[in-house]
């Protein structure tokens, strides 16, 4: 049913509809909603048989989630920013037990200085953590992907984390189309966990283990995360034929073919991409681009196969591995370094800063002219970074960065200039 | 005034010279579920405990108890720790009941997570306990159990308390007492062992949570340990058991006198066993005879300090100690004796 809804209201009534039996919740924004609305749904009888858990802390949200789905039941939470910090431990843990819980991330900056706004810091504190990771450009996608995740999961026996931009998504109204119960009955088949708590055959699980079996874990960790890039293109075809909706898959192609330069990045940002780009094929530029939609496991084979004839790629994202450069670049420049084609790394979009029309084309047409730094900061303000270093320089006792960038510019001239 | 528990036996038999209580001299519906044929061996023979380890005594006593109550439909939750590693590693496991190691802070959220699942499968008849440490409990576990509390979920959690990180190698937690030598309260300077002043009452804690149910009790008292897991058992709601359990390898004392200085850590004052049930004190078990703390401090190494002359200040902090909790639960009846 199509509905004019909150991104975050979308989410819960997907997730709704998977029949949860365990959610818990802690408030973090940008996420809270979600749990919000699922806390109402199940108070009002609307999710039948489930629990709905207000836990202390976010440690508590996922460790909630690693007993009830130890013991077969269809777990899920949502988190943000600190709070994926906070649970980090158990974020590892369900992996490496293989639980197959399903986690909305609202993706938000990390602190310090705590900032609540949009960027992948949190999701990329996770990518090594045994978790899949899937990126979703709009909030149908949102509503299409946890349908899929909670599949995916128990059907893997792993962790999903659906990343969904924070406020871009999760705060914005737009039509969505819910799905109906027996569609989601239809695609969805009831958990049958691989291993399960029960008085009726005892077992022992999370017990510890040693370097003589510890290898072979961990390489059957990524065997099935490499299984999971069959599975998750398998899984939105079956879902396209249910729900008539192409939502899933490891990538996205957007007028990529036989592009000179190639735009990569996940997420939301696509959608103001997409009108950029169409204006500067207009223009005739060669140019197109592909959302990563499954950032875990990392889809190298398809990305290779959609990019072998691009001449240079730019990476856009939102993060930065802080003492070396782009995260998502990284990762593409090893499925392609057998590749002779450029790839350009620019971050940008942190801590919420708006990526527009007008700067977004800027930066393509550097880095179509490979004049782009590595790595580019997209839409940075240098002249403020410059003062902040020479008053360092000029001074030991300097104090925070982050308050005299904001004395240097003030709150309102820092709005304008971006 | 408290009353004294309702309890497994009216009479205690106090055998000369050991005061050990006689499952042999009950009748056949008051001994111990260990003593039965058909106990459950929830945490069976052939783990790695060291010798006189006071957790796994307590904690096989504890689970078979909890075994008999629920009729054999239980689930257990384990933080990380010396009982988690002692019963474990793969492939081998000691226990014989559904139970999972998860993390060392998050057991009591794990137990919630697992009786929230079984209340959502309408299975309310399979009951959860969670266990750990004092470390795990009353240090890096303590969100998670308060949490737990606050719900009031539907798990015991059983607390063996044996006052420092012992798997880790002897550091002070915040359940060690005065004094105490551990590997980071070393017995040197000007006050050797741990600080006074410092650390909680957990079970006091969890009675300000109102809480249906919370109760101490001592290795030395298995009777009285499985009388206080039965009764949690009948109770739904979160439950709170904190168990008294010497480390010999911690503590520097003789695996075969775990018992013994179970008996004096009551006996003196130091650890009250008592019982609350919704935040108010239901019952205490009365001290016979007290003793000095310093015939319970003389058989751990970690104390010798405080027995020398020079520390006779903290010989007497902990008498002191000794005394507040008689006075405050009222462990000697005034009219003295009777029980």
């Amino acid at each position: 049913m199509l509905k004019q809804v909150e991104g975050s209201h979308a989410v819960a009534e997907a997730v709704a509809l998977c029949r949860p039996e365990v959610i818990s919740a802690y408030p973090i924004t940008p996420q809270t909603h979600i749990v919000e609305d699922l806390g109402t749904m199940v108070k009002a009888g609307a999710i039948k048989n489930c629990e709905f858990l207000l836990v202390e802390s976010e440690f508590g949200a996922l460790s909630a989630c690693i007993g009830s789905s130890a013991a077969g039941a269809r777990s899920y939470t949502a988190t943000s920013s600190q709070g994926m910090l906070f649970m980090m431990e158990a974020v590892y843990n369900a992996s490496g037990m293989g639980l197959p819980i399903v986690m909305t991330v609202g993706n938000r900056a990390i602190g310090a200085p705590i900032n609540i706004w949009n960027d992948w810091g949190d999701s990329m504190s996770a990518r090594d953590a045994g978790w899949i990771q899937l990126f979703v450009e709009s909030n149908q996608q949102a509503v299409d992907v946890h349908i899929q995740a909670f599949r995916l999961a128990e059907q893997l026996s792993l962790p999903v984390m659906v990343c969904m931009d924070g406020f871009i998504l999760t705060h914005s109204f737009s039509q969505v189309d819910i799905p109906d119960q027996k569609q989601v009955d239809a695609f969805l088949p009831t958990f049958e966990p691989r291993q399960l708590l029960d008085p009726a055959a005892p077992l022992s699980m999370g017990a510890m283990v040693g370097p003589e079996a510890f290898t072979e874990v961990r390489y059957l960790a990524h065997h099935k995360q490499m299984e999971a890039l069959q599975l998750i293109p398998e899984q939105a075809a079956e879902f396209e034929k249910i729900f008539a909706r192409d939502s899933g898959g490891v990538v996205k192609t957007f007028d990529c073919e036989g592009a000179e330069t190639v735009v990569v990045t996940m997420g939301s940002v696509i959608g103001t991409m997409k009108q950029v780009l169409s204006e500067m094929r207009d223009d005739g530029i060669s140019i197109g681009a592909l959302t990563v939609r499954s950032f875990r496991p990392f889809p190298k084979e398809a990305l290779r196969a959609i990019l072998k004839d691009a001449k240079r790629v730019i990476v856009f994202e939102k993060c930065l591995a802080v003492g070396m450069g782009g995260i998502l670049a990284m990762n593409l420049r090893m499925a392609l370094n057998d590749f002779p084609i450029r790839v350009h790394s620019a971050i940008g979009g942190l801590g919420g800063r708006p990526i527009t029309r007008a700067n977004l084309r800027r930066m393509f047409e550097k880095g179509i002219r490979d004049e782009m730094e590595e790595p580019h900061f997209h839409d940075i303000h240098m002249n403020v970074v410059e003062r902040e270093l020479e008053r360092e320089h000029a001074q030991r006792r300097s104090g925070s960065i982050a308050e005299n960038i904001l004395q240097d510019v003030g709150v309102v001239a820092a709005a304008k200039t971006i | 005034m408290p009353q004294i528990p309702e309890s497994h036996q009216k009479v205690r038999f106090y055998q000369t010279g050991t005061l050990t209580v006689g499952n042999r001299l009950l009748d056949a519906e008051h001994r111990s579920v260990q003593g039965t044929m058909d106990r459950s061996n929830s945490l069976d023979s052939g783990h790695r405990a060291c010798q006189g380890c006071g957790e796994a005594l307590g904690a096989r006593f504890a689970i078979d108890a909890a075994m008999r109550a629920t009729n054999n439909q239980l689930i257990a939750a384990n933080a990380t720790g010396c009982l988690e590693v002692f019963t474990t590693p793969y492939p081998e496991t000691a226990w014989s009941i559904p139970w999972i190691h998860s993390l060392f802070g998050n057991a009591a959220a794990v137990g919630a997570g697992i009786a929230a699942a079984l209340k959502a499968k309408g299975r309310e008849d399979v009951r959860v306990i969670a266990q750990g440490g004092d470390g795990g409990t009353t240090d890096i576990g303590f969100g998670c159990l308060s949490g737990m509390f606050d719900r009031n979920d539907d798990v015991l959690y059983i607390c063996y308390n044996n006052e420092a990180y012992m798997n880790t190698g002897v550091q002070r937690s915040s359940a060690t007492p005065g004094g105490a030598r551990t590997a980071t309260t070393m017995p040197v300077g000007k006050d050797p062992g741990n600080a006074f002043n410092t650390g909680k009452s957990v079970p006091l804690i969890a009675m300000a949570h109102l809480i249906p149910y919370v109760a101490t009790a001592s290795v030395h008292d298995l009777h009285d340990l499985e009388h206080k897991v039965t009764k949690a058992m009948g109770i739904h709601g979160a439950r709170y058991i904190e168990l008294f359990v010497p480390c010999p390898l911690g503590w520097g004392s003789k695996p075969s006198d775990t018992v013994k200085i179970s008996r004096l850590a009551v006996e003196c004052g130091l650890y009250p066993l008592i019982e609350a049930e919704h935040g108010e004190l239901t019952g205490v078990t009365k001290i016979r005879r007290q003793v000095p703390v310093g015939e319970y401090l003389k058989l751990q190494r970690r104390f010798a300090h405080v027995l020398k002359p020079a520390n006779a200040h903290q010989l007497e902090q902990l008498q002191a100690i000794a005394n507040r909790n008689i006075k405050k639960f009222s462990l000697i009846d005034e009219q003295g004796g009777q029980e």
